[in-house]
């Protein structure tokens, strides 16, 4: 496979989701895609437009409303040497499909001694905001996380966006692909496609610093971002670390950053009991030493509470940058000691 | 549907009716006879497993499908290798029908590295992809969308390959069955939905469950070709198969088999259910009168095809195959320490 033949171009979130799929369906005969709206271009925002055209309906395929039969399906198909992509555009929904992702694909090979794998990649996107509700909202990676067997990545830029794709499809695992709504808009030069290796691929950082690490995956990697600008500007340099996969889940490079920085700021759009973020400040905690730390771990996460509705209620309830720049501010200011 | 075109199982779901040898009309006496030998491998084995899980030999859940072996026997008679079949939690059977080795199956209820799933699996995980076995899981009506996806994989591959996807009566409760069903119609993919009612889930029987007993209604309801039969009869289950499976791997779509019968141990393990309360009243006794192998033994005998003793012969060559793979079994080493980590990603 080569990926000379992709030009470096300045691609939007969304578009980038887009090019993967269209490499994919390019290259690889045994891709196809099964969803619901696929031949619609208001459920995907503009990540997936007129690949039915391109690439036809028998790959494209826009199916009932059954998101159990449908993932089950991309799952059994998976077992005879078939790359499906199931999408789910609305993370909600998908829910219907957990049996097919947990209890079979995530299982599958194990339970039979290694002899079958489902490569099947499942997308599915978190769409929340704009008074959406509970049932419209949820961003449920932590729980797919939890399960051995799934691979989880979160793209945080258009880059990510197209290659974990692509490395999410190409992988002999079933893997989830979570990608944000709200990233859609950010724009980037991406280089040629080079074949990327899930395997290979795991936390970066994204930006360096040395007083505090502050850690995020899909949106709120990019919130991290932005409010280690803000930070500076204060004269606090934050370390940014993007998890991107998620499961299997490398926290060496989140500790290495830790015991340079000696503060942790964990930042995630799921809730907070039994959560990522929660995750994370424990492996941390385990691999450094106590003296390591300069302030006790913080994190910011959802309420545990269901998404609302109201503006006045919604406007507090996600995580917003801000929150993230007071946080640092107060683990830098307290040198050592800890206040939420 | 208006009721009169409501699939009724009627008389086949009566314990009293079909207990007379089969009709075996113009079919070969010689696949027959193999047929019964199979049948009778199935059963020997499920009772040898059985006895072994009564010893406290063997640990994992055992689902046993006593009087229920005519069935995989029938369906798999027009199924090839490349045919993708998938299976339940009672799935000894269809894993014995299409070729599996015994000798796999019994070092996977000991969970050992030779077994069919590498010991990984137990009763409940059978794998056998060289037979074209693709997996069983005791999570009720979890394999019938990976059925699906499996005829979908056919249907693009272009090989008249088709799926199998068998479960049982309760399966037809859960909504997985009834997305599957519609969408293997609307795409019209090769597959074959094998509806084993031996009307009753776990514990419950099914008329305390759904207001009617015909499995096969959801097949109407959703265009699917049906049949409905004595799923007790090989000759009925191989003759409906042949022309569902012909039909499907002709691109005509999938096809609906309800193939009524009634098992003979409890839902897990070898008693007879006396124990865990369920009230089957007299109508086990009678369900055995209906057994699939001693009607076509005794149809096979009157037409000069088996001799008297065929079955007690047939049995005790099979019994004999079934205590040597066993004794090789238990000597076979456990799956390696590393397999518990080592298997969870490919």
């Amino acid at each position: 496979m080569s990926g000379a033949a992709v030009s470096s171009s300045r691609l939007s979130y969304g578009s980038a989701i887009c090019s993967a799929f269209e490499y994919l369906l390019s290259r690889h005969p045994e891709v196809f895609v099964i969803g619901q709206g696929l031949w619609s271009p208001w459920y995907v925002g503009n990540s997936m437009t007129d690949l039915d055209k391109v690439f036809g309906t028998e790959r494209i395929i826009d199916t009932p409303v059954s998101e159990l039969a449908c993932t089950g399906a991309a799952v059994g198909a998976s077992l005879f040497g078939y790359r499906p992509i199931v999408v789910h555009p609305r993370m909600d929904f998908m829910l219907y499909g957990v049996d097919a992702i947990v209890n079979q694909a995530a299982k599958w090979s194990h339970m039979v001694g290694g002899q079958a794998h489902p490569a099947v990649t499942i997308r599915s996107i978190i769409n929340r905001g704009g008074e959406q509700g509970a049932q419209h909202s949820q961003a449920l990676h932590a729980w797919f996380a939890h399960i051995p067997g799934l691979r989880v990545v979160m793209p945080a830029t258009p880059r990510d966006a197209r290659d974990l794709l692509i490395a999410a499809v190409l992988c002999d695992d079933p893997v989830v692909y979570i990608d944000d709504r709200w990233l859609y808009h950010l724009e980037e030069e991406l280089p040629p496609i080079s074949k990327p290796d899930l395997l290979r691929e795991g936390p970066l950082v994204t930006r360096p610093g040395r007083d505090v690490t502050l850690v995020g995956s899909g949106y709120t990697a990019y919130q991290c971002l932005q409010a280690a600008r803000d930070l500076e500007s204060r004269g606090i340099s934050a370390e940014v670390v993007d998890l991107r996969v998620i499961n299997p889940l490398d926290s060496r490079p989140i500790a290495d950053s830790v015991a340079r920085t000696g503060r942790l700021c964990v930042v995630d759009g799921g809730w907070r009991n039994c959560g990522l973020a929660g995750e994370i400040i424990a492996r941390v905690t385990e691999s450094l030493e106590p003296a390591a730390f300069k302030a006790r771990p913080a994190r910011l996460t959802l309420p545990d509470a269901p998404a609302p509705t109201s503006r006045a209620l919604e406007s507090d309830y996600y995580v917003k940058t801000d929150d993230i720049v007071a946080a640092a501010v107060r683990l830098t200011a307290e040198m050592g000691v800890l206040v939420e | 549907m208006s009721e009169q075109f409501l699939p009724r199982l009627g008389e086949l779901a009566e314990p009293t009716a079909y207990a007379a040898p089969l009709d075996i009309g113009g079919a070969n006496p010689t696949t027959l006879v193999e047929q019964l030998k199979d049948m009778l491998l199935i059963r020997v084995v499920e009772e040898w497993i059985g006895d072994m899980v009564t010893a406290g030999k063997i640990v994992c859940p055992c689902h046993l499908g006593i009087g229920q072996e005519a069935i995989a026997v029938g369906v798999s008679s027009f199924l090839r290798k490349t045919d993708r079949i998938f299976g339940t939690h009672r799935s000894h059977a269809h894993y014995l029908a299409l070729g599996g080795d015994v000798y796999g199956l019994l070092a996977e209820v000991l969970g050992k590295a030779d077994g069919c799933s590498r010991g990984m699996g137990g009763s409940m995980h059978l794998y056998d992809g060289g037979n074209g076995f693709m997996g069983s899981v005791p999570i009720v009506a979890g394999t019938v969308p990976l059925a699906v996806g499996g005829a979908l994989a056919a249907k693009m591959d272009r090989r008249g390959d088709v799926a199998v996807a068998y479960f049982g009566d309760g399966a037809t409760e859960e909504g997985a069955f009834h997305e599957s069903l519609n969408l293997a119609s609307v795409f019209k993919l090769p597959i074959l939905f094998v509806c084993e009612n031996n009307l009753f889930s776990s514990h419950l029987h099914i008329s305390l469950r759904q207001p009617e007993s015909a499995t096969a209604r959801f097949a109407a309801a959703h265009r699917v070709a049906y049949e409905i039969l004595d799923g007790n009869d090989v000759v009925a289950v191989a003759r409906s198969a042949e022309r569902l499976v012909a039909a499907a791997r002709a691109g005509h779509g999938p096809g609906f088999i309800e193939a009524v019968t009634y098992r003979w141990r409890g839902h897990v393990g070898p008693r007879e259910d006396v124990d865990v309360g369920v009230n089957r009243g007299g109508d086990l006794g009678l369900w055995k009168r209906r057994d699939p192998v001693r009607r076509l033994a005794e149809a096979l005998q009157a037409a000069g095809h088996l001799r008297n003793d065929g079955v007690e012969s047939i049995r005790r060559a099979v019994a004999k195959t079934v205590e040597q793979a066993w004794l090789r079994a238990e000597q076979a080493p456990f799956p390696p320490a590393s397999a518990l980590s080592g298997l969870v990603f490919a």
